[in-house]
């Protein structure tokens, strides 16, 4: 890889500028079927660029308790993890930029870094509204991480790789046994849900209880980045659902495949989309035990199955 | 007694999103549990019953209608009905069925209105849209029968200002018709969908002694089973010669309360098919006087959120000499600290929600006289007194220019 190809991937595709025009259109997407699913108008489709423009161009506050360099570094770090672990991920075609053995778990482990940002944002910030939001975001982290890991081994057990890479090369070949994994499938998209704080898991941020939660101290730019890290985050974990449960046209000539991995991303988000329009919002200890106790043993449910499935075949 | 250390304070209010009107809920927290509720009102005390003492009856009705936005013709029925009393005045038949249908109407709109904040309150904001788009037909319906969609102003002193026209009549009924449609579709959510119920059975839990000892009132109350409601314990208006169930749940917690106003609901569509169907033909007002007779009256007025009481003291002038409002909120914040214990922190939006408050409404201020230690404060006087107050928590006011002039 030379340096010039090296720079056009991070900056700009499926670096950094793809990334963002891609979350940006994806808030759209949600923004908009969420309200026509509320029988309401919506906004128009360059709304979540003007918010984030209009965030920037906000006055910044920073507490006076708060821990500043934490504080000033969590978006930063929110954003870049995101954006790190695309490089990891076979959009259009079966390999991603970086394949490596056992990237698997490195995108798990970048996917963790918003959320951890967003603990210690609200934790340094010294708000009681945040800190309460901060705990909140940690306590659920132990709630889907858990599963969405189970989930996602379960594939990977199959293809007996931990590269998505391989694993996308490997359902490609053999393309029925992606159904087998439906399962890990929905235990994924729930697990997807909690990850992104959203209804029926947006208790970290639930607005009539703690304000914004971690959010609430956070003003103009910083407030920018950290929406602008959670579209990006929506985005990257669809890819990786996608590329893992639906991997379907891997083959296909680079533009149609890039198609069909932005239709895959999309009808993902239509699905968080729907789903966040049906529930209301659970209580944090509701949540963890519909996890643990729902969501964790379909989870190993789908490791079972697979493990099974291998020595069939 | 808590450790101190491990409990947190959460200043639920006077401003938070969680609340449309100022008020406060000191909230000491142990993890995401309960441990005390300290609850504070009197944030927007808007001094409308001295108001009332230096305005006409006439004028009083226009500001006591003011007293709350989603109920105001409650408290403006609570209050013409007092001064009626003290005039002696007999309002005919027809009158009394408007007056009545316009309360049903309000009725509708804010119960319907208040499932869509207790669906806020829980995070399923697709209810708060369905309701309040459903609650748009009522708000249509007042503009036409009224001319306003809130404070609808038609009562006045001796019957009502407008009437409603035969031709209007089929169209009430369509609205009523679809509106009853959509409720049957709530009642089969709010006992079907998981996640509701899940957010509101058990929630704030309200006994029946307790709802009685703390004076609870109106659907809070009989969600508790307590079977008060003043439409048939005192029947005012039109309410005597209506047929109507009074809705009553053993479940004593929010999703009671729930089921209690979605009874409701369809309770008051068929009386308002009764009313259409039975309404008198006749004038629709008295001649009044302006200037209304010594005496003093009590009136109650089974309101959205409960009863409401009104009392007025006229001293023979044009000009009534007291007016008191006893909100309904104010004889239900007493059971809200009694819901909270033992809640959990999630559940507080919801619970005081159920109550359907109206804090505003309900804010009047005290001052206890005969213990001698009442006394009169003057505007320099209550100005050292605020900056003094800021000062010792470390702000200094004085720089603050108010109108160019310095406070201190």
């Amino acid at each position: 890889m030379t340096v010039g190809s090296a720079v056009l991937n991070i900056l700009v595709f499926p670096g950094f500028l793809f990334l963002v025009a891609f979350g940006l259109a994806g808030e759209f997407v949600d923004r908009k079927l969420y309200a026509r699913l509320q029988n309401r108008q919506g906004p128009p489709w360059y709304q979540p660029l003007a918010d984030f423009l209009k965030l920037l161009g906000k006055e910044n506050v920073i507490p006076e308790d708060a821990d500043r360099p934490t504080f000033r570094l969590a978006p930063v770090f929110a954003l870049a993890a995101t954006v790190a672990a695309i490089f990891y991920i076979p959009l259009g075609s079966a390999t991603s930029v970086l394949p490596f053995e056992g990237d698997l778990i490195v995108v798990l482990y970048l996917l963790v870094i918003p959320t951890v940002a967003f603990f210690l944002g609200g934790w340094t910030s010294r708000s009681v509204f945040a800190t309460i939001g901060a705990f909140r975001a940690i306590t659920q982290v132990f709630a889907y991480e858990i599963p969405l890991f189970v989930a996602l081994l379960a594939p990977a057990l199959l293809a007996n790789t931990w590269s998505i890479s391989g694993i996308a090369a490997y359902y490609s070949g053999h393309p029925w046994l992606w159904l087998v994994n439906l399962l890990g499938f929905g235990v994924a998209l729930v697990s997807l849900l909690g990850k992104l704080e959203r209804v029926p898991f947006d208790t970290p941020e639930a607005e009539t209880e703690i304000v914004a939660g971690s959010f609430t101290e956070y003003s103009g730019r910083r407030l920018a980045f950290f929406r602008l890290a959670i579209d990006c985050e929506a985005i990257v974990g669809a890819s990786l659902v996608a590329a893992v449960f639906l991997p379907f046209g891997f083959g296909l000539p680079p533009a149609l495949g890039i198609l069909v991995y932005l239709a895959k991303v999309l009808l993902i988000l239509g699905i968080l989309a729907l789903l966040r329009t049906l529930f209301a919002r659970l209580r944090i200890d509701q949540m963890v035990h519909f996890c643990w106790s729902v969501v964790a043993p379909i989870a190993f449910l789908q490791i079972l199955i697979n493990l099974v499935v291998r020595e069939l075949i | 007694m808590p450790d101190k250390k491990r409990t947190v304070r959460v200043p639920i209010g006077p401003q938070h999103p969680a609340l449309k009107e100022p008020e406060s809920f000191m909230v000491d927290l142990q993890g995401e549990k309960i441990s005390s509720v300290a609850l504070r009102l009197g944030y927007n005390h808007r001094g409308i019953e001295k108001g009332c003492e230096e305005r006409t009856y006439m004028q009083d009705l226009y500001l006591v209608e003011r007293v709350c936005g989603i109920c105001s013709h409650s408290h403006a029925t609570a209050f013409i009905q007092a001064v009626e009393e003290i005039a002696g005045l007999e309002i005919p038949r027809r009158a009394k069925y408007i007056r009545t249908l316009i309360a049903e109407l309000e009725r509708v709109h804010s119960h319907l209105l208040w499932l869509g904040v207790a669906g806020h309150e829980i995070g399923f904001d697709t209810l708060l849209m369905y309701s309040w788009r459903d609650r748009e037909l009522v708000m249509d319906l007042f503009a036409e029968l009224t001319g306003n969609r809130v404070n609808y102003a038609m009562n006045t002193l001796g019957g009502v200002r407008r009437d409603i026209a035969a031709e209007q009549v089929p169209h009430i009924q369509k609205i009523v018709d679809a509106l009853e449609e959509r409720t049957k579709y709530y009642i089969e959510l709010a006992m079907t969908e998981e996640t509701l119920a899940q957010r509101l059975s058990g929630v704030g839990y309200l006994s029946k002694e307790d709802a009685i000892r703390l004076g609870a009132v109106g659907p809070t109350s009989r969600a508790s089973g307590a079977d008060r409601d003043t439409r048939r314990d005192d029947p005012y208006a039109a309410y005597d010669e209506l047929d109507f169930k009074v809705i009553t749940d053993d479940h004593c917690d929010v999703f009671g309360r729930t089921v209690v106003r979605l009874g409701e609901l369809m309770q008051s569509y068929s009386m308002i098919r009764q009313i259409l169907k039975q309404m008198p033909e006749g004038p629709i007002a008295v001649k009044a006087p302006l200037k209304i007779p010594a005496g003093e009256a009590v009136s109650r007025y089974e309101a959205p959120r409960g009863e409401d009481v009104h009392y007025v003291r006229a001293n023979g002038t044009d000009r009534p000499e007291r007016v008191k409002v006893r909100a309904p909120t104010l004889a239900n914040t007493q059971s809200v600290a009694k819901m909270l214990e033992d809640g959990y922190l999630a559940d507080l939006p919801i619970v005081v929600a159920a109550i359907d408050p109206c804090f505003s409404c309900t804010d009047r201020t005290i001052a206890v006289q005969g213990n001698g230690d009442s006394k009169t404060m003057g505007w320099e006087e209550l100005v050292r007194y605020g900056v003094r107050w800021y000062r010792d928590r470390g702000v200094d006011p004085s720089r603050i220019k108010v109108r160019g002039d310095g406070l201190a």
